[in-house]
Order: C-alpha cells, then structure tokens, then sequence
C-alpha cells in the first residue's frame, strides 16, 4: 500500500483531495441545503398545490345552511331570491359552520345594503328589479316593506310600468297613451313571475294595426293608410315606434 | 488495447446510439399517467352570461375575502368592467375600485346606445404567456389546466404582469410575488364552487368541467354562443362569455 502512494506523485494526490471536497461540497449542498421542492422535475409541484389546497375556506357554500336554516332556505328558494346563495348577503360563514354559537354571520338590515343591486343603472338587463333610491320610500329600511328571502312587490304588478317604467314614460306622452300595453303585447300570466323566460309577445300581422290605421276602418282622427300594401314585407313596428309613434305634421 | 483497436471497438459502438432515442421515448412513456389524466381526468373553466351580470361587485369582494386578495384598489383576482358605447360611438370602459359596491353613473342616459358589465379573471389559458415567460418556472398548469404560480419560486420579476394580454396578475404589495386568480383551487378540490360563483346572485358566472358533458359550463357552451376574449393571441383561454359585444377588449 505504502509502495502504491509512493508511485503516485503529488500534485495528483492534491487534485484528488481538491476534486474530492469540490464534489463532497456539491452533494452536501444538493441533499441538504437545497429546498425538496426545488429538485422536482416535472410540471406538477406538489408543494405548491399542497399549500394551495391548505388555503382556508370563508364561503361554505349554501347547501350546508339548509340543514339548519330549513325554513329559511326553503322559503327563499321559492321566491325570487332562489338563485342567490345565503352568503351573498350574509357574508362569508365558514366560522359559523364550525362554531354556530361563536360567531354569527351579519344580517344587513340596512336601507343602503338592498341598493347595491337594486339600484336602477342603465348598464343593468332589463327587466331586472330596479329602483331609484331617493324617489322610493326613502328612509325606510327595505325589510320593512320586503321579506328578503321572499321578496316581492307589496302587490302583484298590476301596471306593466312596475318593470317597464322607461316604455311607461315614453308611452305616456305619445298618441298611443290611451291604449293599455296588453292591445298589443299578448302577455302569459307566467310573465309577472319569471319574466325573463316566459316572454311577452309583439304582433306578428300588420291586422292589429290595421284594425284602426287601414284606410277602410272605421275609426275617425286616426292617419289611415293602405295597410297591406305598405311597407313591402315588414310588421308596421319595424319601421314605426308604437310607443311614440310620429307626430302628425300636416 | 492499441490505439487503432480502441478506435475501432468505438466505431462499432455507434451501431447503438439509435437506441438511446428510443430508450429516452421509453422513459417518456412511463410518464404517459400525465397526458392520460389531463384527457380524461377534470379540465375546470368558467362560463360567464354577460347579459345576466348586474354589475353588483359581489364576487370581487367575496374573491378578496376567500383569497385574502388585499383590500385596497388595483389588486384584483377578479373585477368587473362597465362597458358604456356612446351614441357618438366612443366606448366608455370603467371599473372603479373593481366594481365593488356598485357602479355609479357618469354618462347622461341619453347618450348612451347600449351599455353592460363584463366580469373578468384569469382565463387559464392552455397556452399561458405567463408561463413561458417565466424565468424560473413559477407558473405552471396543473393537470386540471388550472394556471398556478408557486410562491416560493417566483422571484417577483414582473415579468408575467406584463406578459398576460389580459391583465389578470398583479404584484402581492405583502409577498412581493406574482399572484392571480386560482380558480380557488382549494375550494374546487374539495367539490364546492370558486367564491365567486357561490356569491353571484343572478349566475352570471358558471363553474365546471369541460370534460363532462353534464357540467353547467358543458351545457353553456352546447346551448350559447361563445365568444372568448382576444382569440387571435392563440392563447386558448377557458373563461368562455355569452353575449360578448365586439368592443370588449
């Protein structure tokens, strides 16, 4: 053994050593000091969707409220609030799932917190439940007036103006104000409680029109014109407003 | 061993070194479960009806809270946009304070000529810019497709904020890292809704699994007309919208 270290010379003997703790070092960094998560290869990092999935939960969803809040929940889920979840107004209530005594979620029984939603805004679809804050009963709370997990109109929409007020207006100070909305919209019962679904209808036949606006009716003080042969192929409303229609210019 | 016998046994060698592409297409192969799960395992995305949207800001704040998204403006995982087109033409896009607590008005009602909300998020695209950008491979799609940055790695270099075309990342003022909309990864593993949807109240936003052909997201795209937004940047997002109007950008 002595007689091989004596062949092999010096400076080889250095390297080995140099190359040695050179390589010691790498793998000491490599297996101890380099993160786990840092040596995976592939495109799934565990660690990070570990601590992802460990995130906390504040929404619990509102399938869980109904085992408590039967009544409630199944009140609002024949109303007009049937697509919103419990949350959306009483806040994040995860804790109260846990601890039900501990930690309550808020009921906003407040005049400003309803508006957020109902206020009216042209951006808004139509048909969607508005109202104009200041005009409406102001001062008092919503909750007074409206169940909010039943909510409705204090009475059943009589006037087509309770959801269609801009037509209202429009309508009012036109030639057509003496004529109710349902002479020509055929409107389904079905249309006062889901509105957006089941549709009113618009004439499809230039008859209803014609009926007073054809040269051979017999209403008086009306502008009369050969019905069907004006207008080539379109319904009198694709070209006329019937809501405000044309003042008369002679 | 002489030099020319060395050289020769090297030479004879080479026969072999086709085989080691096919060895490596071997290993590849191993890890085929990847791929196999990403085509039949769940691929979550969202649909959201633009003419359902009231513009209530609901889900932005229930994004902040799930999240814990800091409260102040410009940090957002999920906003919405007031779109406003003027009868004169011009397009009016606001999102003041993200739409939380509603939109007031700025425009006279007379001028406008149509107007709607367009809620926005990450679109977790199949091919995220964000990701290729990335100069240490902070973000990464999980096999659910779901576009996500590891805190831990990302260096806060800005670069993905500027690489999305949709502007869905921004800077954790707290973390200094990158961070974006997860889909709320932890809630969807767990088989609940993303906050967002559990709080809109007209389900404007629609939650599901593309793979399934029973999911409320399969039915919106079977029975809507789908847009996505910027198509033309080949970035395959999956937040798909109905009713979008051309001038969203």
């Amino acid at each position: 053994m002595k007689i091989f270290f004596t062949k092999v010379p010096d400076p080889i003997i250095r390297l080995v050593i140099v190359f040695g703790v050179f390589f010691g070092v790498i793998l000491f960094v490599r297996g101890f000091v380099i993160p786990k998560e840092l040596k995976e290869k592939g495109i799934h990092r565990t660690s990070a969707i570990e601590r992802e999935l460990a995130s906390e939960i504040h929404y619990a969803g509102s399938g869980i409220c109904a085992e408590c809040h039967d009544e409630e929940y199944d009140l609002k889920n024949e109303g007009y609030h049937q697509k919103l979840s419990c949350e959306v107004c009483h806040g994040p209530a995860m804790e109260h799932t846990e601890e039900p005594d501990d930690f309550t979620p808020p009921a906003p029984r407040q005049r400003k917190f309803c508006p957020e939603c109902h206020t009216y805004n042209p951006s808004r679809p139509t048909g969607f439940p508005q109202i104009n804050p200041v005009a409406h009963n102001p001062l008092r709370p919503c909750i007074d007036c409206h169940n909010p997990h039943d909510p409705k109109p204090l009475t059943v929409p009589r006037e087509c103006s309770a959801c269609h007020a801009q037509i209202a207006i429009t309508k009012a100070g036109s030639h057509h104000v003496m004529l109710e909305c349902t002479v020509c919209h055929d409107t389904p019962d079905e249309h006062k409680s889901t509105p957006r679904l089941i549709r009113a209808g618009k004439p499809v036949k230039r008859d209803l029109c014609a009926s007073c606006h054809d040269k051979d009716s017999g209403v008086k003080e009306v502008p009369k014109i050969d019905v069907y042969t004006h207008g080539e192929k379109y319904v009198c409303w694709q070209c006329h407003s019937p809501h405000m229609p044309e003042v008369n210019h002679e | 061993m002489n030099r020319r016998n060395f050289v020769s046994l090297l030479s004879q060698l080479l026969v072999f070194l086709p085989f080691g592409g096919t060895f490596g297409a071997f290993l590849k192969s191993a890890d085929k479960s990847l791929t196999a799960e990403a085509v039949t395992g769940q691929r979550y995305a969202m649909g959201i009806q633009i003419s359902e949207c009231i513009g209530c800001g609901r889900c932005v704040v229930a994004c902040k809270t799930e999240n814990n998204v800091p409260r102040k403006p410009f940090f957002f995982r999920t906003w919405v946009e007031r779109y406003i087109i003027k009868k004169d033409d011009e397009v009016i896009v606001q999102s003041k304070d993200g739409g939380v607590g509603a939109f007031t008005e700025t425009v006279k009602e007379k001028d406008i000529l149509r107007s709607f909300f367009v809620p926005k998020l990450c679109n977790h695209c199949d091919n995220p810019p964000c990701a290729q950008v990335c100069p240490v491979g902070a973000t990464f799609q999980t096999v659910e497709g779901i576009v996500l940055v590891d805190e831990n790695r990302c260096i806060g270099c800005s670069y993905c904020i500027q690489a999305c075309p949709y502007g869905a990342r921004y800077m954790h003022p707290e973390k200094h890292t990158a961070d974006k909309c997860t889909l709320c990864y932890h809630r969807i593993k767990k088989g609940m809704l993303p906050a967002c949807v559990e709080v809109c109240p007209m389900q404007a936003r629609v939650f599901g699994d593309l793979n399934s052909g029973a999911s409320p997201l399969a039915r919106l795209k079977r029975m809507k007309n789908i847009s996505v937004l910027k198509p033309g940047l080949n970035t395959k997002p999956k937040v798909f919208y109905t009713d979008l109007d051309g001038e969203v950008r």
